[in-house]
């Protein structure tokens, strides 16, 4: 199990030590600083071996934290636990930064200390980790003898993510459907690759210990449903806006850990008492029938040996009704560019000679429209003969709409000790589609 | 929050320290009985921290109480606890009676408690190989399947690892855990999906292959991986290194990738190209259902005529028809039309390879060779090797077309020719040709062995024992634990079970003398490895006094590969050569050098190892070996042994460096180890 973990800043300096395991010694904390933060050559991989001890590291902005150990441990769950421990911290002080830590070095010790007990990871749910460590000390407080045990049933019990006894005035829940779609398009339009990697993030405030169910759709589901004759009029209600698509195939799907598993895995239904506050409830995954926001054609003509000709149309393919955002194109060009001339119909263009691209940026466009690009590139003869390699012209943008065609059917909320139902419950949904790698080869 | 860490252990302070200690033991005692849980279980996490002998003494009372309290998170703390008590004094932990407290745990009713215990015990097990600590039974599987649906994603994690030990007693149970641990495999947490993973491909192996859910699990168990590859980076990395053995163990998910292959294969970055032309090659080599499509694609990618792309297509079709012979001939046709761009010496070697093979079906075959007979001697050496066997192969085939070609290659390889490989091997085949036409043709046409396509693959027996410890260090360093881990722990080795149809993988490993190893499959490199681990950290095992070596079915592992670095690379390669040669040349049987080697160690105890590393390439000792007296140390003997070649080799290399290998390895050996 996990031997020990360091905290340093940019420099090398600890911040933060603390050591679970003799055989980890104190030259450890050196070895680290010396072998990866200040090694000749970037360190490239998370794990390093140095002396028979591995060390894993992550980064956040400037901080690095390390964990240590002599065994074979789970390196899988090493970095889970690394990123849990940053998202207590700052879910705890804010942003990860020197300064916050030196502040906060008590409490981090404190923490350290609670989930992490001789290197086995324990329960790193923040909503309970605030029931019993808040820096004030435990006898100091006057707890009654059910307050105690709630908490210590809270944090070995099976809904370690969320205490007993909240309430608000106002039940309100968000959900946000965010996508990242990435393509590699052919220059004739083939798509080559395409795929959807979505997030279902929910925000709640709930009051008590609410039950929910989630409902999207879901092939296998509406499938399932279709057969049993039960009409389904959600599909119709079109949130989604970018088609028509009643239902799609998810390739695979995560969840967070308050979802029951085993009831996924048999009627494959999402159930969950949820924690409080926000929390990412799904990942998923798709390939088929990807709404694909935007058509990247490109036309790249040589002309002689030191002139290219670029023509690029950009064609958004969603409902004229919805406007894209953000949208970028990044037209490469050859290294050995003398000057570029650009003529665009719509938004700004510019050469950047730095980054060998043109940069084509739109702040707003409707669906089903089209923009054109042309530009001019003149070139340096140079004796290299290794050609251009033509690098892909990359899109960004950002859609109101979730590429893979998921909708939010329906979220259910049952809280049968508390007087408030599944009507009273303020729903919010929300679709942002962003593009990943959004590549289209020239 | 109290650790003995925080206080300074210099001598000076000692007495201080140790009055503290005790004063602080009292107050911890105290707190041991407080009404608050919390402070409970705080003082018990603290008193297992202070790591002093004769303070530990006085734990055992508290941790006893403790154990059986009756708030749960004193429990899972204590459970721990008897963890951090046995690192520091496993006796007394055994003598106390704690770990059969930590047995009874994992019936606890809460979830935590049993997710600690199991860990703790865990580890504690791993400390006493032999020791029957996790004594998994059905009913103890059976709780622990029921707390991994309710606790904690870290006690998750840390009951499917200790899960993966388990071996079913039959695949009804196997299929039905399997059944139970899928769920996880939608799990947000990456740890808990790869444990999971893990588990399941342990207990695949003792599925029947025909079952219905043995194919539901295998297309099951695909995406979840596909997915590991969207989290953080560093996740990213371990799911890749993890991805790697998985694949290496299961193939066939590779033909999406080909039209993007196919893509990249018109690119305009000539080294990009011939990467991509490659890939597919390989892809249709490692994956037989996508090898037409993959041919399809290569004959598409020729007709484009880019001469490095037509030219490394070719390169790799003749690999392929080495894998398929017989299925794709119809393309040769469309290959000779290229025979006139051809002018890298792999690509030419390759189409001369191809043209020899199938003369018989090539009308022309000999006004092809003819043409490049021609300028043989500004060919490189891989041409003109290739060419003499070529022409010798047509000549058997069509002799009374092609004799005089014969004879003009022969004499341009043994007598004009400076090199000595040309010219020994245009010797072998001048004299097999005259003396014995039938057996030249027995030798020269022999059936060769399928090739098949393991760039990077791991040897099996260690991808055996690294899917055992998917998730963990050892699958992303791709070495055993052995290999990093100091001390006992994590030694022990691991093995996935048999398959419930063939019982092949299953033997015990028995306790083999010198004579028994010689019976064992050709899988001795890694046994050898494993014996110079053992010479290495002697103080793991007690060393063998008469010197059997361990069988080579004990699956044992590879303990100084990272020693040997290179060494066993090279070694493998070459072996490759000797092996191909074996099969080509001298095909059916052969004495060769078996070189026995006796070493010294330091602490005057002998061990004396064999070292037939050939048998891995497709070579079996055809009778039993003759092993003298226990050898002295720095004594080294030389032991004729009769082979066979049995098993498949692999590739085409130049047939020139058998004597170079088994001398080579000999002074690497000596320089490593004397």
């Amino acid at each position: 199990m996990i031997g020990g973990l360091f905290i340093y800043n940019h420099k090398g300096e600890v911040l933060i030590s603390r050591v679970y395991r003799d055989d980890i010694g104190r030259n450890a904390v050196d070895a680290f600083r010396v072998n990866v933060i200040h090694a000749r050559q970037q360190v490239r991989s998370p794990v390093t071996n140095i002396a028979r001890t591995s060390f894993f590291h992550v980064k956040r902005s400037n901080i690095w934290l390390a964990a240590v150990t002599k065994q074979n441990v789970n390196a899988a769950m090493v970095f889970e636990f690394l990123y849990k421990m940053c998202d207590v911290m700052t879910a705890y002080f804010g942003k990860i930064s020197e300064e916050n830590i030196k502040n906060n070095f008590v409490l981090i010790y404190e923490l350290l200390d609670e989930i992490l007990d001789f290197g086995y990871p324990q329960n790193s749910e923040t909503g309970a980790l605030k029931t019993f460590i808040t820096q004030q000390g435990i006898k100091g407080q006057h707890q009654t003898k059910e307050e105690q045990s709630q908490i210590t049933s809270q944090v070995t019990g099976q809904i370690g993510w969320r205490r007993e006894g909240i309430k608000y005035r106002r039940n309100e829940l968000f959900l946000d459907v965010l996508e990242s779609v990435n393509l590699l398009m052919s220059p004739q339009g083939q798509v080559l690759s395409a795929h959807v990697s979505g997030r279902v993030v929910m925000k709640s405030y709930l009051s008590g210990m609410p039950e929910c169910k989630f409902g999207m759709n879901d092939k296998i589901v509406i499938d399932k449903q279709g057969k049993g004759g039960a009409s389904d009029d959600a599909g119709k209600s079109d949130l989604g806006g970018g088609s028509g698509k009643q239902s799609i195939a998810i390739d695979d799907c995560t969840f967070h850990q308050c979802v029951r598993l085993s009831k996924f895995d048999s009627e494959r239904s999402i159930s969950f008492i949820p924690p409080d506050g926000e929390y990412e409830l799904m990942r998923y995954r798709t390939t088929k029938d990807i709404i694909l926001p935007f058509r990247v054609i490109p036309l790249v003509r040589e002309v002689g040996r030191t002139k290219l000709e670029v023509k690029v149309v950009i064609k958004s393919n969603f409902k004229p009704s919805l406007l894209a955002q953000k949208i970028e194109v990044r037209i490469p060009t050859p290294l050995n560019t003398s000057g570029v001339q650009v003529i665009c119909m719509k938004g700004k263009a510019k050469y950047k000679a730095s980054e060998n691209a043109i940069v084509w940026k739109i702040k707003r466009m409707a669906g089903m429209k089209e923009s054109q690009i042309s530009a001019e590139i003149e070139l340096l003869p140079t004796n290299d003969k290794k050609k251009w390699a033509r690098p892909p012209i990359s899109m960004n943008f950002e859609v109101p709409f979730a590429p893979s065609g998921l909708k939010v059917r329906y979220l259910k909320v049952f809280e049968s000790k508390l007087n408030y139902s599944d009507h009273d419950v303020i729903k919010w949904v929300r679709y942002i589609g962003r593009s990943g790698i959004y590549e289209t080869r020239c | 929050m109290t650790d003995s860490k925080y206080f300074t252990t210099t001598k000076k302070g000692l007495t201080s320290y140790y009055m503290l200690i005790d004063k602080m033991n009292v107050s911890l005692t105290q707190d041991c009985e407080d009404p608050n849980p919390l402070i409970r279980a705080l003082a018990v996490r603290t008193m297992g921290c202070i790591r002093v002998d004769k303070i530990t003494e006085y734990l055992c009372e508290p941790l006893r109480k403790c154990l059986k309290d009756e708030d749960p998170y004193v429990r899972k703390t204590a459970a721990v606890c008897v963890a951090k008590l046995h690192d520091i004094n496993a006796q007394l932990v055994e003598d106390q009676g704690f770990l059969d407290t930590l047995k009874d745990l994992i019936s606890d009713s809460n979830p935590m408690v049993v997710a600690n215990a199991v860990a703790a015990l865990s580890e504690i097990a791993e400390s006493h190989p032999n020791s029957n600590l996790l004594d998994l039974n059905p009913q103890t599987i059976n709780k622990l399947l029921t707390a991994l649906n309710e606790c904690t994603e870290w006690g998750q994690i840390f009951i499917l690892d200790c899960l993966a030990n388990y071996t079913p007693r039959d695949d009804r149970e196997s299929q039905s855990i399997c059944e139970r641990v899928t769920p996880r495999l939608s799990h947000a947490n990456s740890a808990v999906v790869l444990s999971a993973v893990k588990v399941l491909m342990k207990f695949m192996e003792m599925l029947p292959k025909d079952l219905d859910y043995y194919g539901t699990l295998l297309k099951k168990l695909a995406p979840p991986l596909v997915t590991l590859l969207s989290a953080e980076p560093e996740l990213q990395y371990v799911a890749l290194r993890n991805i790697n053995l998985i694949v290496q163990r299961r193939y066939g998910y590779t033909n999406a990738v080909l039209a993007e292959l196919k893509e990249y294969a018109t690119e305009v970055d000539v080294d990009f190209v011939r990467k991509a032309v490659r890939a597919i090659g390989r892809c249709a080599i490692k994956v037989e259902q996508s090898a037409e499509r993959c041919v399809s694609t290569l004959l598409d990618l020729i007709q484009t005529k880019v001469n490095y792309v037509v030219q490394e297509a070719i390169v790799v079709i003749k690999d392929i028809f080495r894998k398929y012979p017989n299925k794709y001939e119809s393309v040769i046709a469309t290959l000779c039309e290229n025979l006139d761009s051809l002018d890298e010496p792999e690509a030419r070697a390759a189409m001369i390879w191809i043209v020899g093979e199938y003369a018989e079906r090539i009308d022309n075959a000999d006004e092809l060779l003819e043409s490049f007979l021609e300028g043989f001697h500004d060919e490189s050496t891989q041409v003109q090797l290739q060419l003499l066997t070529a022409i010798v192969k047509l000549f058997l085939k069509k002799p009374t077309e092609t004799q005089e070609l014969v004879q003009q290659v022969l004499s341009l390889a043994t007598q004009d020719s400076d090199n000595p490989d040309l010219r020994d091997r245009g010797y072998i085949y001048w004299r097999l040709l005259s003396t014995d036409p039938v057996a030249a043709k027995e030798v020269v046409l022999a059936e060769k062995p399928l090739i098949s396509e393991e760039t990077d693959l791991i040897e099996p027996t260690l991808l055996e024992e690294l899917i055992c410890h998917i998730g963990t260090l050892a699958s992303v360093y791709h070495k055993p634990p052995s290999a990093f881990v100091e001390g006992s722990r994590g030694v022990q080795h691991k093995r996935l079970p048999g398959s419930a149809g063939s019982g092949e993988s299953v033997e015990s490993p028995d306790t083999g003398s010198a004579a028994g190893a010689s019976d064992a499959p050709p899988a001795v490199i890694p046994s050898q490895g494993d014996l110079l681990g053992d010479l290495l950290n002697l103080d793991l095992t007690p060393p063998a006094t008469t010197g059997p070596p361990p069988p080579a079915t004990s699956g044992l592992q590879l303990g100084a590969m990272d020693l040997l670095g290179g060494g066993l690379d090279s070694l493998v390669c070459s072996s490759r050569s000797l092996a191909e040669r074996t099969g080509q040349v001298l095909k059916h049987s052969l004495v060769c050098l078996l070189a026995l080697m006796s070493l010294g160690l330091n602490d005057g105890t002998f061990l004396s190892f064999l070292a037939f590393f050939f048998f891995n390439f497709g070579l079996a000792p055809a009778g039993p070996l003759q092993v003298l007296t226990p050898l002295s140390p720095n004594q080294s003997i030389e032991v004729a042994l009769p082979l066979s070649t049995v098993g498949p080799v692999m590739k085409m290399d130049p047939l020139n460096n058998l004597q170079v290998t088994v001398f080579y390895f000999w002074n690497f050996l000596r320089t490593k180890l004397q």
